[in-house]
């Protein structure tokens, strides 16, 4: 068959909403695209841990301890689902992992944001969960089977996640004074922040047009963007905090709410390495993968003497 | 204790079909007693007994099993996607397989 016979079909089952699965004919830039996007958003999972991890043995109650310490083995969990899920697309995990630890590989910029106080773990699990959930749920809906199964379980477990962070704040909204200014810090710091979690505006998102027409994503950054400004805009007032945006208005024409621009040159700089946290978010991964070597090379010769004493 | 000689290094274990990362393995999950085992994802291990705990971790964090098997990936053999037209053709002009294929009479009842 011929390329153009190939891709012809590819583009049949794309526009009919057939999904593309492991052993079927794709085009390179789709799997290249595809291998990207599912890797990162492997590696988001995994150094996501970091800065909640660093809150587990100083949560408030054992309720919190609990809850926490399920949230972040559930972003465990959800990192290998999507490794698996790349994996199928013909890269190794040594090879995601390689990437991941020398730095080729980009991850979410949020993670490199520093979690300073209790209150900075619900307004994680509001609002960085919220825009995850809000860029996920469409993806359930992805063209790549195994991406979109993947997703599906991922979403599902991630509700908690979300809830779990806004009880948090909403606790903290009904405390005293100090507990109170404490979670709108951590709103200040943490709303543009999560903004940019959508990417950039769709101007300047050369992969989108071609994402969109191959069903990899259903809708661009800013669609999304404004959807997630939006819904908090309106939590926000049960938690009675203020969104730190002076221009943030309901616009009755629109029936959305404009909102000020981000800061682009603070999301570039965090992107291309130089924000507050990233070096030592890279350094505790590959510290992680260098102390568990022991374990990898045990587990591997225990292996190895099982099989030969059964031969 | 594991003697020196028994370290396992990157080009014996590849001759096992594994790189450091261990195999990777293929996860069926029984959700409830009656029910057949489905295919849930996969994971990477190094032997059986890790790849049903790893399962486990991964795979039932909320009771969604009551049974795991894992088999080696590479011990599953599939059809070939491209040859489904072929493959599947005998069962498309058969539509006599079906109970609606025979014509009767409304007030024929319980059949």
């Amino acid at each position: 068959m011929s390329i153009q016979d190939l891709e012809y079909i590819f583009e049949e089952k794309v526009s009919k909403e057939i999904k593309i699965e492991p052993k079927d004919w794709m085009p390179e830039t789709y799997r290249k695209t595809l291998i990207r996007q599912i890797s990162q958003h492997a590696h988001s999972e995994i150094v996501g841990m970091l800065p909640e991890g660093e809150w587990i043995t100083r949560a408030p109650t054992l309720r919190r301890k609990a809850a926490l310490l399920a949230k972040v083995q559930d972003e465990a969990g959800h990192g290998l689902y999507l490794y698996a899920a790349a994996e199928t697309m013909g890269i190794s995990r040594d090879e995601m992992i390689e990437q991941l630890l020398s730095g080729k590989a980009k991850y979410s910029s949020i993670f490199n944001y520093p979690t300073l106080t209790w209150a900075d773990i619900g307004a994680i699990g509001w609002l960085v969960d919220g825009a995850a959930i809000m860029n996920q749920v469409p993806l359930c809906r992805t063209s790549y089977g195994p991406y979109a199964r993947a997703m599906i379980r991922v979403c599902k477990e991630e509700s908690f996640h979300q809830r779990q962070g806004f009880e948090i704040l909403l606790t903290l909204c009904n405390g005293s004074e100090e507990q109170k200014a404490m979670a709108q810090d951590a709103l200040n710091r943490w709303w543009w922040p999560s903004l940019m979690m959508f990417g950039p505006n769709d101007d300047n998102s050369p992969h989108t047009t071609q994402s969109i027409k191959w069903k990899i994503k259903r809708f661009t950054n800013d669609e999304l963007r404004q959807k997630f400004v939006d819904i908090c805009t309106d939590q926000a007032k049960i938690l009675g905090l203020t969104i730190p945006d002076a221009d943030l208005k309901w616009n009755n024409e629109k029936k959305h709410y404009d909102f000020g621009e981000i800061n682009w040159d603070e999301f570039w700089k965090v992107v291309n390495g130089n924000g507050p946290c990233n070096k030592q978010r890279l350094s505790a991964r590959v510290a992680a993968h260098k102390n568990g070597e022991w374990v990898r090379e045990a587990a591997m010769a225990y292996a190895k003497r099982r099989s030969l004493n059964r031969l | 204790m594991i003697e020196a000689t028994n370290k396992v290094n990157a080009s014996e274990v590849s001759l096992l079909g594994e790189g450091l990362e261990g195999a990777l393995w293929e996860v069926f999950i029984r959700s409830k007693q009656g029910l057949d085992h489905k295919h849930v994802g996969s994971l990477h291990a190094t032997d059986a007994q890790m790849a049903i705990e790893n399962a486990r971790d991964v795979y039932t964090r909320r009771m969604e099993g009551v049974s795991i098997w894992v088999i080696k990936s590479e011990n599953i053999h599939a059809s070939n996607p491209d040859e489904a037209g072929s493959m599947y053709e005998p069962a498309n002009d058969k539509v006599y397989r079906h109970p609606t294929f025979y014509k009767l009479p409304d007030e024929l009842k319980h059949m």
